[in-house]
């Protein structure tokens, strides 16, 4: 197999088969929790449920004062890599020119250096991170073999796609192709383990501000 | 025999100073990537070169390769060069017709077996598919081809089709069309690749053959890596316009007449190796991104399938957006199905509940 075969592989067929099980996986995990709903609330109603639903699916991103204090590293470290990891997803003009021939949307990019070192601090964050949870004994403790996986799928595609930008791999078909495919395996893997927290996490969020505003607290 | 007059003679003859000659040295050196001091030795060894016999075989081709070659570069010195190869055997450029044209080809073999240069340009259909698909005086492209390497000392294929199949060898390959590098194992085999080759490449290749004898540095598709060293991405003069994310969006927009980046035009610069960034076409006057149109990945392997040309290079082949569009409308389905069923579940297990008192409780302690 040639590197160009192996590109338009991983361009052609094995993006459909990985955004088939991905767009399965994910939606089944998803409707499958909506249609289940919640057990029913027969206590009256004290506040409404979706504003503050909606209000805490925001709020969530600012962490509360004591968990800031308690375990900094793991905010600023974490807060750096996750928008990192987004900016590069979603703002890289060849990411939009693919989401714009898959979703058929489409918005501004970034200029290509900003997202190289946003692309770099990210990478520097992941690797922060797995040393932090290896060397911290109670982190290292409760991390399972999964949560080593999903590290390395979230790592690899941020990996080779600076490797692919700055050429370091050659030739670049062979550089491009594995960008794709550790992409495609991180879509695979997605609705299969914790990585489904990229949506669920914003459900959880909206029962718990749901379940707080009908009670009349803020959550 | 006209093979028996040096190449130095030949081109004092044709009006070629020494001055020209050392400098055609010279910039073939730098484009060979030698140091300088490699100029002359260059010129000594072309002046002594006898003029090697050349046949040039052309089989599923459109002869945009020998069109690349003859007309752009009139009266230079490479073109020069290319005069005085003894070019043996050439549909388009030899005037002999029918059997003559063919003894002309035996000819060449016999009198420089073990020596001549075999140049393909185009496809050949494989052992395989039926001969009949491309024949040239009754003899099919294989058998013509393997008859005629069996006594070169090299094959240089000429353009993508001999390299790698190029357009008869597209999806579905109707004609079973195989490159030359597919069929021929035990001559080395240079490709010069490209929808036609960068001129200058050919006559290159073959400069450097004629002056050390051997086959230049080849990258993992055999080409020279001289000239397909580096991609057209990483030596476009566009090239800052797609570091500061700047692109034309439109062939007419204002990006466009602002010479921006092509690649959301479909600009394939990134995964092609070619030299047509650095050694332009038309005798330095331009190339396809100088012109406003996207690099297509000409002198790559299998460029005609490998998406659009005017889909930006990140974009997949298949159609994403039906596959994505039919996977989700079923993961949908599926889940509010198993989400309807564990509630019916939960529901039903609610109804079978055995109510308990305390007095019952009691009475079980």
């Amino acid at each position: 197999m040639t590197p160009m075969d192996f590109l338009l592989l991983t361009k052609g067929p094995l993006f459909s088969l990985a955004i088939a099980i991905f767009a399965l996986g994910i939606l089944i995990r998803l409707f499958e929790i909506f249609a289940l709903g919640r057990a029913h609330n027969y206590a009256a109603a004290r506040g409404n449920e979706v504003i503050p639903g909606l209000k805490t699916m925001y709020r969530r991103f600012n962490p509360d004062p004591g968990t800031f204090q308690r375990s900094t590293f793991d905010v600023v470290v974490g807060t750096l890599w996750h928008v990192g990891f987004v900016i590069a997803l979603l703002l890289f003009i060849p990411h939009i020119e693919l989401i714009k021939s898959t979703l058929g949307v489409s918005w501004p990019g970034l200029p290509n250096p900003v997202v190289d070192a946003v692309t770099a601090i990210t990478l520097l964050g992941l690797v922060a991170v797995l040393i932090h949870r290896l060397t911290h004994p109670v982190k290292r403790f409760l991390s399972t073999p999964q949560d080593y996986l999903i590290w390395a799928v979230t790592f690899l595609p941020v990996l080779t796609g600076y490797l692919a930008y700055h050429r370091l791999i050659n030739p670049y078909p062979l550089a491009l192709g594995m960008h794709i495919l550790s992409a495609e395996i991180f879509l695979i893997v997605l609705p299969f383990t914790k990585l489904t927290h990229i949506f669920t996490a914003f459900v959880a969020r909206y029962y718990n501000g749901a379940i707080f505003g009908r009670k009349g607290i803020q959550s | 025999m006209a093979t028996s007059k040096t190449l130095g003679e030949s081109l004092r003859q044709h009006g070629v100073s020494r001055r020209g000659f050392l400098k055609f040295c010279a910039a073939t050196a730098s484009m060979m990537a030698l140091p300088p001091s490699m100029a002359p030795a260059i010129a000594q060894a072309l002046e002594k070169a006898r003029r090697p016999s050349v046949i040039w075989l052309s089989f599923q081709e459109c002869t945009g390769c020998t069109e690349s070659l003859t007309r752009s570069f009139s009266p230079t010195v490479e073109n020069l060069i290319f005069d005085v190869i003894s070019l043996d055997y050439h549909h388009t450029l030899q005037a002999a017709a029918g059997d003559a044209a063919e003894h002309a080809r035996e000819q060449a073999m016999n009198s420089n077996a073990g020596e001549y240069l075999v140049v393909v340009d185009g496809s050949l259909p494989g052992p395989k598919a039926n001969p009949g698909y491309s024949t040239i005086a009754g003899i099919s492209n294989y058998d013509m081809l393997m008859d005629t390497i069996d006594g070169a000392a090299a094959v240089v294929a000429v353009g993508t089709c001999a390299a790698f199949g190029g357009l008869p060898k597209a999806d579905p390959n109707p004609t079973g069309a195989v490159s030359v590098q597919d069929l021929v194992k035990d001559k080395p085999v240079i490709n010069v690749s490209g929808c036609p080759p960068v001129p200058m490449v050919i006559t290159g290749v073959l400069a450097q053959f004629l002056t050390f004898g051997t086959i230049p540095e080849l990258d993992e598709y055999g080409r020279p890596r001289a000239f397909f060293g580096q991609s057209i991405h990483d030596r476009c003069y566009r090239r800052p316009f797609y570091d500061k994310g700047k692109f034309a969006e439109s062939f007419d927009d204002e990006g466009a007449k602002a010479g921006w980046c092509l690649y959301r035009l479909g600009c394939k610069g990134p995964m092609t190796y070619n030299a047509c960034a650095t050694m332009k076409w038309n005798g330095g006057a331009s190339w396809p991104v100088e012109a406003g149109y996207p690099c297509l990945g000409c002198s790559e392997p299998d460029f005609w399938d490998a998406g659009g040309f005017y889909k930006a290079l990140s974009v997949p082949t298949g159609s994403p957006g039906d596959v994505l569009l039919t996977a989700g409308a079923v993961g949908a389905a599926v889940g509010v199905g198993a989400g309807l069923m564990s509630r019916n579940q939960g529901k039903q297990a609610a109804k079978h509940h055995d109510k308990v008192t305390a007095d019952q409780l009691e009475e079980k302690l």
